[in-house]
């Protein structure tokens, strides 16, 4: 039993991670409209800020933060001046060159901070809690605690604030909802900027459990786009939904089903989105498109 | 004076010219139609007035220069563009979209109170006030979109075919509440319209266009007792 509990808390935590990546893709396709795959990217930059800034001897919460407005600020001007260039046309082009801005940043962090691993210290202090039996370590509770709380704000925010209504409805349409009087082109800069923001809290709490290199989010992401599909892609609380039962899931099969282990874990999302797609295509929380012709 | 004033309007799209001179005025308080058939520039002339179009000439609007502003700028000045197709924010309920209509506004009591305006103007509003726009009937969604306009509290509506897709009497109905909006409110208006019919019940004169030009002007009345105007848009 104890193992089971510390197999599932491991894996809430490891899920919380994939939790914030898929947040911040929420974030952007709700207010854009798109996926933006340069988010795995995007936060590892952010991570490497935080390091470099704690590095000059500030202490790492205020890194931390400082690394979360700076990637705002970097997130909107990359809407402004790369992506803005691309709203509008295609969709599929957009998306190709956020795959672009994914290659280019990871070389850009490469190339300043190298392919090696950086120690990356943890905001949590290294104890472990006795939970029903299990050892449970303080990030681990730290790192759930952190989503859940980001959880409930953006919900809040896209729920029950006037901002977040007017981010949904330029995702929705853009022109309509000029028409309004809403600034488009400054709302999808807010809307990229949260995001940048939200990807800094997730590489600052992924750095520290994998050390710090350009590729650290790579799988994430492919976990983080798991969870976005399987949770649905307007719900929030969905997504985080989703990304906890990925990490838990992966956790279970890789100890108690012996034909996976650790080697063959990264399918068992796979299998779960397959799963529920055939059963739900709009994913477990999402809302039905409707589209009319 | 006029409240808004074309003067020989030009607009592409591309290299194709589908205004080539239009000059129109709207008295504040008054309701002219732009009448024609598809592709006589109707469309685009409500698109060059909200910006969503590059326009060249001179587009006044309350004595100011407009043409060339940014379509939110364009709102935030008094103008509510109900555009053709409608424009509703599908995933958003019958209440948010009435409340992205009047997001310039500070005015929160007003805000409320003219919410019940709406549904009160149209009554079948108030029962989907919770539905997403995209689960509304055409008919629903052509309400809603005249409603997220006056959220707003413009000076200016511009309406663009509200009757298109819609049964005779939907239609109808539509126009009435239209009717009634323009009573109470005095807000001005600029009916874009194939059903020349429906349009004369709402406005006071209007203009037809021909390729990209006015071909004729004049009042509901001397428009109605023009032999061309009964064949090609009074059907008979």
């Amino acid at each position: 039993m104890g193992t089971f509990i510390q197999l599932v808390v491991d894996g809430l935590s490891t899920g919380s991670i994939y939790a914030a990546l898929a947040l911040a893709i929420v974030l952007v396709n709700q207010a854009t409209g798109l996926i933006n795959f340069a988010q795995g990217g995007m936060a590892v930059m952010s991570a490497y800020i935080a390091f470099a800034v704690t590095s000059a001897g500030v202490p790492l919460i205020i890194a931390i933060l400082a690394a979360v407005l700076a990637s705002f600020v970097l997130g909107a001007v990359i809407e402004r001046f790369l992506m803005r260039k691309f709203e509008g046309g295609d969709p599929d082009t957009a998306v190709v060159v956020t795959i672009g801005l994914l290659t280019l940043i990871t070389g850009v962090c490469a190339w300043i901070w190298s392919y090696n691993n950086q120690q990356f210290p943890s905001l949590f202090p290294i104890g472990t809690l006795k939970l029903f039996g299990a050892v449970i370590s303080i990030r681990s509770i730290g790192t759930i605690l952190v989503i859940v709380a980001i959880m409930v704000v953006l919900q809040g925010l896209f729920r029950g604030t006037k901002l977040g209504l007017a981010l949904r409805a330029v995702a929705i349409n853009p022109q309509s909802a000029g028409f309004s009087g809403l600034p488009v082109g400054r709302l999808l800069m807010v809307g990229w900027g949260l995001a940048a923001g939200l990807g800094a809290v997730a590489g600052a709490l992924v750095a520290p459990q994998l050390t710090l290199t350009p590729g650290m989010m790579d799988n994430a992401l492919v976990y983080a786009l798991a969870a976005v599909i399987l949770g649905g892609l307007t719900s929030p609380i969905g997504v985080v939904v989703a990304a906890w039962l990925i990490g838990v899931l992966e956790n279970l099969a890789a100890v108690y089903l012996p034909f996976i282990g650790y080697d063959l874990k990264i399918a068992v999302p796979f299998i779960l989105i397959f799963v529920v797609l055939i059963v739900r295509p709009q994913g477990l929380f999402g809302r039905k498109a409707v589209v009319r012709v | 004076m006029a409240l808004l004033e074309l003067d020989h309007v030009t607009a592409f799209y591309g290299a194709v010219q589908v205004l080539d001179g239009v000059s129109l005025s709207v008295p504040d308080g008054g309701a002219v139609g732009v009448l024609g058939a598809n592709g006589a520039g109707k469309t685009t002339t409500l698109r060059a007035i909200s910006g969503t179009v590059r326009a060249g000439g001179r587009i006044r609007f309350d004595g100011n220069d407009i043409r060339g502003l940014r379509p939110d700028r364009v709102a935030s000045l008094g103008i509510a563009h109900v555009p053709e197709g409608r424009g509703t924010l599908g995933d958003l309920s019958v209440r948010e979209n009435l409340k992205v209509g009047a997001y310039l506004r500070r005015d929160r009591a007003a805000v409320a109170s003219d919410i019940d305006y709406c549904l009160d103007l149209f009554p079948q509003l108030r029962d989907r006030i919770r539905s997403t726009g995209s689960a509304l009937s055409g008919g629903e969604q052509q309400m809603l979109a005249v409603a997220r306009a006056i959220m707003a509290r413009p000076r200016l509506m511009l309406l663009d075919e509200a009757s298109l897709g819609l049964a005779p009497g939907t239609a109808k109905s539509v126009y009435e509440a239209i009717g009634r909006l323009r009573r109470e409110s005095g807000i001005a208006m600029l009916v874009v319209e194939q059903n020349a019919n429906l349009a004369f019940t709402l406005v006071d004169s209007a203009t037809v266009l021909e390729i990209g030009r006015n071909v004729l002007s004049g009042s509901t009345a001397e428009l109605k007792g023009m032999d061309e105007i009964r064949r090609a848009y009074l059907g008979g």
